[in-house]
């Protein structure tokens, strides 16, 4: 398992998650889980993903995730899971 | 498994409050490459450091984006040339030769600063030493990325005073050499007592001789963080406030052992240590003199600043060292003047003086760090200066520095800009009794008792 935590933050819109859903399914990238609020208006959403059968490597993916946020108003970021696990976790 | 809440504050640390890993130092010995032919010395030295650190700043870039934290420097750091050159050096201008090739290498690879243009004298020099620290304003004059330190003194040996003369005068020669732009040559120079084998921190990185042949050593950072946190128990009494600043520092710190032990397996270098650091930049919201103000004071400065600065300090250690496997450096907070704004501030508004700042820096990690003063100070007044903070160090069983800048041309009221990292700093009064026949009595302050400590 190889796993990398999305992160989408922008103003609410139809279809954000369709569209990072897409993405992640044409490239062979398994969600393990999501979790989303809306605060003030605001899109918060964290995906924990497996990138274990993907093809690219990470750089491209998150290029392309960022691309395709900016397409539709969103930031969406790509970070590795140790950097929240090494700080949340003992 | 990680959830929302936890996700967000991670990335809130490292978007509004500038959280990020200061530095990947990547530490390579040179003893290997002596020889006593200057020109064969330059090309072993050259090619040992291109080999190891080719891949150094890509490899850096490759973590930052992996994880999403800033990892702002990537840095060199060497055993101390006064060693490797002393038996090619036979002048000034044979060390300065060297300091050209430390500083083309680093262009080549891309790193921003090499440090270990150092000489260890803390009992005595050598001939080759001292042909170092004559060189020291000419090669700070003549590279861009160069960074020189000297050791003056330590708890085991005393201080060597005709070292700490000959600095006085050094320091005041690179400002001259270095004056049309504003004297910056004195920022890449720092003296120490107590100087650590394994800082990942410039000006004042070399790779000790104690230290394996390659070695990474991470500096952390994060002094927005720790405002931010403590802003958020603002009233409460001293127990709650440490607690809060001591989880803050381990947050923190776990990023620092992640990117080391990341940077070791994909260099194939072993992991040193992590530098448990608040190292603060001229960002806003990047400064330590913010969290004393956070901590309950109107500027840094004010009574109560030294309790405040030793508490953070400790804490700050406390809680990073369970989050790191390896601790070393300097670890502590460090006030530099003109990287810091609120430190700026409180000089602007009078609230912080030389005299002050070195109450301070008994209780925190390093000394008197980036401080302009007068162009016109006299050289053993510089002297005078360093002596008292070696002193400091010696008696205190820490590590202390000086690095001080006479800005040539310019005296107190007005500013000097350094650009980038280094900030800008107003100048800053010097008291003006002299202290010329201290200074020129020459020879060792003897090593303090181990004992009997009041």
């Amino acid at each position: 398992m190889n796993k990398t935590i999305i992160t989408v933050v922008g103003k609410d819109t139809v279809g954000i998650i369709a569209k990072v859903c897409t993405y992640l399914a044409e490239n062979k990238i398994n969600i393990l889980d999501i979790s989303q609020t809306i605060v003030q208006g605001y899109f918060n959403m964290m995906m924990i993903v497996d990138t274990n059968a993907m093809d690219k490597h990470f750089g491209q993916m998150a290029d392309e995730l960022k691309t395709l946020g900016e397409s539709i108003g969103v930031d969406i970021k790509c970070q590795k899971e140790e950097i929240f696990d090494k700080m949340h976790r003992i | 498994m990680i959830n929302l809440f936890e996700v967000v504050e991670t990335n809130e640390m490292i978007t509004k409050e500038n959280l990020d890993v200061r530095t990947i130092t990547l530490g390579i010995s040179l003893l290997d490459c002596i020889d006593s032919d200057i020109q064969k010395l330059n090309e072993k030295i050259y090619k040992k450091i291109y080999d190891a650190a080719k891949d150094l700043v890509q490899t850096g870039e490759e973590i930052s984006r992996e994880f999403g934290i800033p990892i702002v420097n990537k840095r060199i750091s060497v055993t101390p040339i006064a060693l490797v050159g002393g038996a090619a050096c036979r002048t000034i201008e044979d060390f300065a030769s060297i300091a050209k090739t430390l500083d083309r290498v680093a262009h080549e690879v891309g790193v921003n600063f090499i440090g270990g243009y150092s000489a260890l004298v803390s009992k005595g020099m050598t001939p080759a030493d001292e042909l170092l620290i004559r060189s020291i304003p000419l090669a700070l004059s003549s590279t861009e990325r160069v960074c020189s330190s000297v050791n003056l003194g330590s708890t085991k040996t005393g201080i060597n005073m005709d070292a700490v003369k000959l600095m006085g005068e050094i320091i005041k020669e690179t400002a001259e050499y270095t004056k049309e732009q504003d004297s910056l040559g004195c920022a890449k120079l720092v003296v120490f007592c107590n100087a650590p084998d394994d800082n990942p921190f410039m000006a004042g990185a070399f790779h000790g001789v104690t230290e394996a042949d390659k070695i990474i050593n991470v500096g952390v950072s994060g002094p927005g963080v720790v405002k931010t946190a403590i802003s958020k128990v603002r009233g409460e009494n001293f127990e709650v406030l440490c607690e809060t600043i001591k989880k803050t520092a381990f947050k923190v710190t776990r990023v620092g052992q992640l990117v080391a032990q990341e940077a070791s397996a994909r260099l194939g270098v072993p992991f040193g240590i992590v530098d448990l650091s608040l190292a603060p930049t001229p960002a806003i919201g990047d400064s330590v003199a913010d969290i004393l103000c956070e901590i309950g004071l109107e500027y840094a400065g004010a009574p109560g600043t030294t309790a405040a600065l030793a508490l953070l300090n400790d804490q700050v250690k406390k809680g990073g060292v369970m989050a790191s496997s390896y601790v070393g450096g300097l670890s502590g907070a460090f006030i530099p003047v003109s990287e810091d704004q609120g430190m700026i501030n409180a000089v602007e508004a009078g609230a912080l003086s030389i005299e002050k700042l070195e109450a301070m820096t008994c209780v925190c990690s390093v000394g008197l760090d980036m401080i302009a003063i007068p162009g016109d100070t006299k050289a053993t007044t510089i002297s005078g200066i360093i002596a008292d903070e070696m002193a400091i160090g010696m008696v205190n069983q820490k590590t202390t520095a000086v690095r001080i800048i006479p800005v040539i041309g310019k005296g107190v009221g007005e500013t000097v800009e350094f650009g980038g990292l280094l900030g800008y700093a107003p100048i800053m009064p010097v008291n003006q009794f002299s202290c010329d026949d201290f200074v020129n009595r020459g020879g060792r302050i003897p090593a303090p008792i181990h004992s009997f400590k009041n």
